[in-house]
């Protein structure tokens, strides 16, 4: 099988080229889609690039079956994934739901588009709360936010590794901007960075047919008593908890002393740090804090952060709160000192904005 | 089209329309308001459009219209219908809206026998989202996901909406298949809908469109693919029981 990229191969490309790419690279087998601006592309580049290398593609009726039959591909130990944005990614939250309680690690990437209901096709970051907490259940998901191409490219790749190493469904978040728009980056084979094979196996099938471990013959997520489903959901939980450091993921700039934090993801991530870095070159008193993980949120870090910026923050984002009501439970008991925002829902935000927004 | 020749249900003021040039989906809308025009419903008459290139209508009529989500523009119709059983409820949508994300509430209403009238446009691709395959691209068809052409054996046989619900629709029904080859017959196809809606029964009417954008066709080409491709394929009739 032809090699899905050359090790260290310089790149110009939009972010839907990089998603298809990385998908690929990750060694994913299988996409069930259905189209959606601003992620179509992705579903272009893979249903044209898949058969090279005997990769799988399904156009599903919709979004519910697009994300039911990436279940069943998962069961069977397939690497499968979809992509989707707005009202795709609601219409996502049956079978993620599904795939919390049977810890099945199906693969979405969200591209947002602005909201409620159809909105816009262009750009938001109003999917958080979706993506972190959107089924009927306690939030069991792993969520990337990338604000780069090259992260991009990473943390795709990644989620198919910690969504399998951890069994936990894993939204990987990016925005219409991030889609649509061309920067440079390096694409690699994860093996040659040392990473190994995405460790997928069957999860359902008839016993000894499956090499690597035995599957589970019967598989439930319906239950008849409380004590049942408490004991399922406590370990659950527990499994979550206990993996959480290992998965949250941070990016900090600054150091002790200083008057204040802001605090932002994605893309606006990074017209926030350009902000702060610009500000610190000025003299002034900055710290910068970006979480890579938007669930498990990175608390700890964050405590940290906050105890160096005299537990003063500045959220920034585009989407009315989302990202803060994170921050707020993620700053611990001890009241904070200040707790500025500037939301835009649905727009997008310049650093020059957040210079302005920066009072100190 | 000459002010003159505009139905008098068209709401001037959103016009020129906002589909590209050639498009199909003006000549089904302009079937659907002379068929209002003709029958004297512009009084009582809602327009639900769906997400998908239908959705360019939102204001296109003088009466009360509304955009729904894509592929449920049938169930909000229904709803609407129960709530105010003198108001004609029409349903407008896609291939892509109706066939693929709708299929379920399509075939529900027609179990219900819903006094609803839902208009179809089959344009082969889902054209809004940059033309992708639909449950209607022809065996062969080259779209975005079937840059290879429709393989039938890996993604099925392209649907045949009418001929399909016939199966489960109630006697009174109606049904049909029409062309913006032939507006006249459309607006009669689309005339007797009404009149079905009216006599407490669901109906249903499929045109056959073209979208030359997503399409990459010319005018000719255009018009070719529509009356030789789409029309041996698809036949324009009306099924009745
Ligand atoms: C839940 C959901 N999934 C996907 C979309 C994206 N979407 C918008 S229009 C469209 C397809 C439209 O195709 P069709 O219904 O055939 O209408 P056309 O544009 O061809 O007239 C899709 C998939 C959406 N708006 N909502
Ligand atoms: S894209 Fe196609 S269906 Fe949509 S308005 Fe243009 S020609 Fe019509
Ligand atoms: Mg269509």
């Amino acid at each position: 099988m032809p090699q899905t990229a050359r090790s260290e191969q310089r790149s110009f490309m939009t972010g839907n080229e990089v998603v298809a790419r990385a998908a690929l690279a990750a060694g994913a087998e299988y996409m069930f889609g259905y189209p959606i601006t601003p992620q179509n592309e992705i579903m272009h580049y893979w249903r044209r690039l898949a058969p090279r290398y005997q990769r799988g593609f399904l156009q599903t009726e919709d979004e519910l079956s697009a994300g039911f039959a990436c279940l069943g591909a998962v069961l069977r130990g397939k690497i499968a994934f979809s992509a989707t944005a707005g009202p795709g990614t609601v219409l996502f939250q049956e079978p993620l739901s599904m795939a919390e309680m049977m810890r099945l690690p199906v693969v979405v990437i969200v591209q947002q588009r602005g909201g409620p209901s159809t909105a816009t096709v262009i750009y938001s970051q109003q999917e958080v709360t979706l993506t972190c907490f959107g089924g009927n259940g306690e939030g069991l998901r792993l969520v990337y936010s990338t604000s780069s191409h090259q992260e991009l490219y990473d943390y795709t790749i990644k989620a198919f590794h910690q969504a399998w190493r951890y069994r936990f469904p894993t939204f990987v978040l990016g925005d219409g901007y991030q889609a649509k728009m061309r920067e440079a980056l390096f694409l690699y084979n994860p093996e040659d960075r040392g990473m190994g094979a995405v460790p997928a196996r069957p999860l359902l099938g008839h016993k000894g047919s499956n090499g690597n471990g035995e599957p589970q013959l019967h598989l439930r997520n319906a239950f008849s008593v409380e004590e049942e489903l408490a004991e399922i959901l406590r370990k659950h939980l527990a499994d979550f908890d206990e993996a959480a450091p290992y998965l949250e993921e941070h990016e900090f700039i600054g150091e002790p002393g200083a008057n204040l934090l802001v605090v932002a993801h994605g893309i606006v991530g990074r017209a926030a740090r350009e902000a702060v870095e610009e500000l610190r070159r000025e003299g002034k008193k900055v710290n910068f804090f970006r979480p890579l993980t938007l669930r498990p949120f990175p608390e700890k870090a964050l405590q940290q952060a906050l105890a160096n910026s005299n537990r003063s923050m500045l959220v920034v984002e585009s989407a009315q709160g989302q990202l803060g009501s994170l921050c707020r439970l993620a700053s611990g008991h001890e009241a904070l000192q200040r707790f500025d925002t500037f939301y835009r829902p649905g727009v997008g935000i310049t650093t020059e904005e957040i210079r302005e927004a920066v009072t100190l | 089209m000459s002010e003159r020749s505009m139905p008098r249900c068209w709401n001037r003021e959103s016009k020129p329309h906002r589909f590209c040039p050639g498009c199909g989906h003006g000549l089904v809308l302009k079937a659907l308001g002379m068929a209002i025009d003709e029958l004297d419903l512009a009084g009582r008459t809602v327009f639900a459009c769906d997400i998908g290139c239908s959705l360019l209508a939102w204001d296109f009529f003088t009466f009360p219209s509304l955009q729904t989500h894509h592929g449920r523009t049938t169930p909000v119709m229904v709803g609407l219908k129960r709530a105010d059983p003198d108001q004609i409820a029409v349903a407008y949508m896609g291939d892509g809206g109706g066939y693929a994300i709708g299929l379920q509430h399509l075939i529900s209403a027609a179990l219900r026998d819903d006094p609803i009238t839902v208009i179809l446009v089959n344009n082969t691709v889902y054209a809004m989202t940059g033309g992708q395959m639909a449950p209607t691209t022809l065996p062969g068809q080259k779209t975005e996901t079937s840059p290879f052409g429709r393989d039938v054996d890996a993604t099925g046989i392209p649907v045949k909406g009418p001929e399909m619900l016939k199966a489960v629709v109630h006697p009174e029904a109606y049904l049909a298949r029409g062309t913006v080859a032939q507006v006249l017959k459309l607006k009669k196809a689309i005339q007797k809908g009404l009149e079905a809606q009216m006599a407490g029964h669901f109906s249903f009417i499929e045109a056959l469109s073209t979208c030359p954008t997503n399409w990459r066709t010319s005018a000719s080409a255009t018009w070719a693919f529509l009356e030789k491709e789409m029309g041996d394929y698809y036949k324009v009739a009306e099924l009745m029981h």
